[in-house]
């Protein structure tokens, strides 16, 4: 029977969730074991060579890229599941939401101490930025959520493996955290 | 004709990026951009948040050297606490000097091991299967596990000393919040000398690639320029604080152990259209001639030595290399990276045996003041954090230039310099790519750290005719 496929991508992300999952150490080896990688940056798979089971999604999205991604992600993945605040709740990238976007620009590029001469950076080489942050679950359905900014890698290695083994997941009350 | 090829995107942990390359119609590459493509807004929404959230709030930035962020923010709240850059305690200041240099010896790992070690094990073109670690564990699992387990080592060290591996909580305005214990103790030192003889034997390892064809891993995406970084009073080499200093390609100063409190006076920030990253400078060469290099490559040729007896010895083989003056080949980033992790081994050694982290003073406090500037010498090079306050302990401006940021021209030049060695003239092909990517991963961006962290950056390169037309198109791993 062949290995079930897995998918990672990072959205509006500090790469801190992926780092998480680099944290189950040396069982790293044995994950490649259970799964076979699909389109990650794990490695140089292009596109999705067929449907995977797993797609995990670390950050929200913050710009139309991100969108896009997003959405290619839910077509090719049985289950979704959200990775780390970003991805729940926009994490810390969605404080920018209460604040104009032109007012971060200029706070940036234009008023910023060590600036000389500044200017907005505006080329068609740059994608759009959204108006505000979106948590992953608003633009596609989501099917799991895993909190922690990032999550524990104990958290993140035995979700894994409960849906990979089709057994309950053991996830004690001291691996779930909030920050 | 002119074509315009794209790399896109180049992905990274502070957003994502892509580079575009022109070719005019005699096959000789016109210009090449690395753009930063994403924007987030820190300097701005930070503000309103309390000063002391910002070590915490920060560090969200980057997952990947998070303890950078909290520790430049941290020195810069000492300094609006009254407590200043040497004014914490012995315990304080080696607490956090443990988490730092724990830091330092988990990424360096990470990037040599996890990142680019298939490149330089395989070959800069070798068959993209083979370009991942989990291709070197197949093959060399004994490097894949030394990887592996220096990088477990230094996250355990920033778990004991941050709480956390990833966002901890360690640093506090003015001090840090625990002692090591003693358990905690002896279990580091257990493994210790097991670190320090792996960090030799990764020094051993670039040392062996580079003899197998040194002219051309000399030459590979070079260019000389002006280096920067902290440098401790005496000359040494060190992380966690110093003055700033800067020389350029030939080794004369250009900023000689200048106090970084007054930063603005000497580094300024162009902005360009094209790109969301600025483009920091040494105020008295200007725009166009002020750029220069950090990290490791820059930390080696602007200190005079390295205070750890191994190192040192590997200090002394790579000067001499260069005849003394500083070291301008792109690729040695990877050699004072390893030199680098092997200084942290040491350092961490001496740490964990100084009886200071298992007890004595943690905070410090003083008279307060509405400004304060923290640097930090971050994996990728020189960090600085500024930040000031209002009456309500309110932050009111925030500016931040990270490591990264400081590389943005050198990793615009070492595109240009690989694309005109290897793309004019040529078809675009994979193996090609990755050089660019060799060349932009030598500076350990954390743009492409952010992907590549775990393996390849993603490419999507597009020739493109003057009218905008689809020439070719060549993607991987978007
Ligand atoms: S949840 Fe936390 S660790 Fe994960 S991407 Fe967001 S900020 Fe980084």
């Amino acid at each position: 029977m062949p290995k079930p496929k897995i998918a990672t991508c990072s959205l509006a992300g500090c790469f801190g969730c992926h780092m998480s999952v680099l944290d189950i150490d040396e069982r790293i080896l044995k994950l490649a074991e259970l799964v076979e990688f699909d389109k990650s940056p794990i490695n140089d798979i292009k596109n999705f060579t067929g449907e995977c089971l797993v797609g995990l999604i670390e950050g929200g999205c913050c710009n139309s890229e991100n969108v896009e991604v997003l959405r290619s992600f839910r077509k090719n993945c049985k289950i979704l599941i959200s990775v780390g605040e970003c991805a729940i709740m926009g994490g810390l990238p969605s404080m920018r939401n209460g604040i104009p976007l032109k007012e971060c620009l200029d706070e940036a590029y234009l008023n910023g101490p060590s600036v000389v001469d500044g200017q907005i950076p505006n080329d068609p080489e740059l994608p759009l930025i959204l108006d505000r942050v979106y948590p992953c679950h608003e633009v596609v359905k989501i099917d799991y959520f895993l909190p922690g900014c990032p999550p524990r890698a104990d958290l993140i290695w035995n979700a894994l493996v409960a849906l990979l083994t089709g057994q309950p997941a053991d996830l004690p009350y001291e691996v779930i955290k909030y920050d | 004709m002119m074509k315009k090829v794209t790399i896109h995107p180049v992905t990274r942990v502070e957003g994502h990026g892509k580079v575009t390359i022109a070719i005019d119609e005699d096959g000789h590459v016109e210009r090449t951009r690395l753009h930063i493509v994403e924007f987030r807004g820190f300097e701005r929404f930070v503000q309103g948040r309390p000063y002391w959230e910002a070590p915490v709030v920060v560090q969200r930035l980057c997952g990947i050297c998070p303890v950078s962020h909290h520790l430049a923010a941290a020195k810069a709240c000492d300094v609006i606490v009254g407590v200043g850059p040497d004014g914490l305690s012995p315990t304080a200041e080696k607490m956090r000097r443990l988490m730092h240099y724990g830091q330092m010896l988990q990424s360096h790992a990470l990037h040599f091991y996890h990142l680019c070690s298939p490149d330089l094990l395989f070959g800069f073109d070798s068959d993209v299967t083979k370009r991942s670690v989990l291709a070197v564990a197949a093959e060399y699992p004994e490097l894949a596990v030394r990887g592996v387990l220096l990088r477990k080592y230094g996250q355990e060290l920033i778990q004991a000393t941050a709480g956390k591996k990833i966002h901890g909580t360690g640093a506090i305005p003015g001090g840090i919040n625990k002692h090591l214990t003693v358990t905690e103790r002896d279990h580091f030192l257990k493994d210790i000398d097991q670190m320090i003889a792996w960090s030799v034997a990764s020094v051993e390892l670039v040392k062996k690639v580079h003899s197998k064809n040194p002219a051309f891993f000399d030459s590979f995406g070079s260019f000389p320029s002006n280096h920067l970084s902290l440098v401790r009073k005496d000359g040494a080499l060190d992380f966690y604080h110093g003055n700033i200093v800067a020389v350029d390609k030939d080794g004369n100063k250009i900023l000689d152990q200048v106090d970084y409190a007054n930063y603005l006076d000497y580094i300024g920030e162009a902005v360009r259209s094209w790109s969301y990253m600025k483009f920091p400078f040494i105020k008295s060469l200007g725009k166009a001639n002020g750029w220069y290099r950090v990290g490791p490559l820059a930390r080696l040729n602007t200190c005079d030595f390295i205070p750890s007896e191994l190192a040192q010895k590997e200090f002394e083989i790579f000067r001499a290399y260069t005849g003394g003056k500083p070291n301008n080949f792109s690729l040695h980033y990877h050699w004072a990276r390893m030199i680098e992790m092997l200084h942290s081994a040491e350092v961490i050694k001496s740490l964990l045996n100084d009886p200071d982290l298992m007890a004595g003073e943690l905070v410090r406090t003083g008279k307060k003041v509405n400004e304060g500037v923290g640097l930090i010498e971050a994996p990728r090079g020189t960090l600085f954090h500024h930040y000031r306050i209002n009456e309500q302990d309110q932050i009111t401006m925030c500016n931040l230039i990270v490591s990264t940021t400081n590389n943005n021209d050198p990793m615009n030049k070492a595109v240009e310099v690989t694309a005109k060695q290897f793309l004019e003239g040529r078809e675009v092909t994979e193996g090609l790519l990755n050089h660019i990517e060799v060349a932009i991963r030598a500076y350990d961006p954390c743009l492409s750290c952010a992907t590549h962290a775990l393996g390849q950056m993603a490419l999507d390169v597009e020739l493109v005719d003057a009218a905008g037309r689809r020439i070719s198109r060549l993607t991987r791993g978007v």
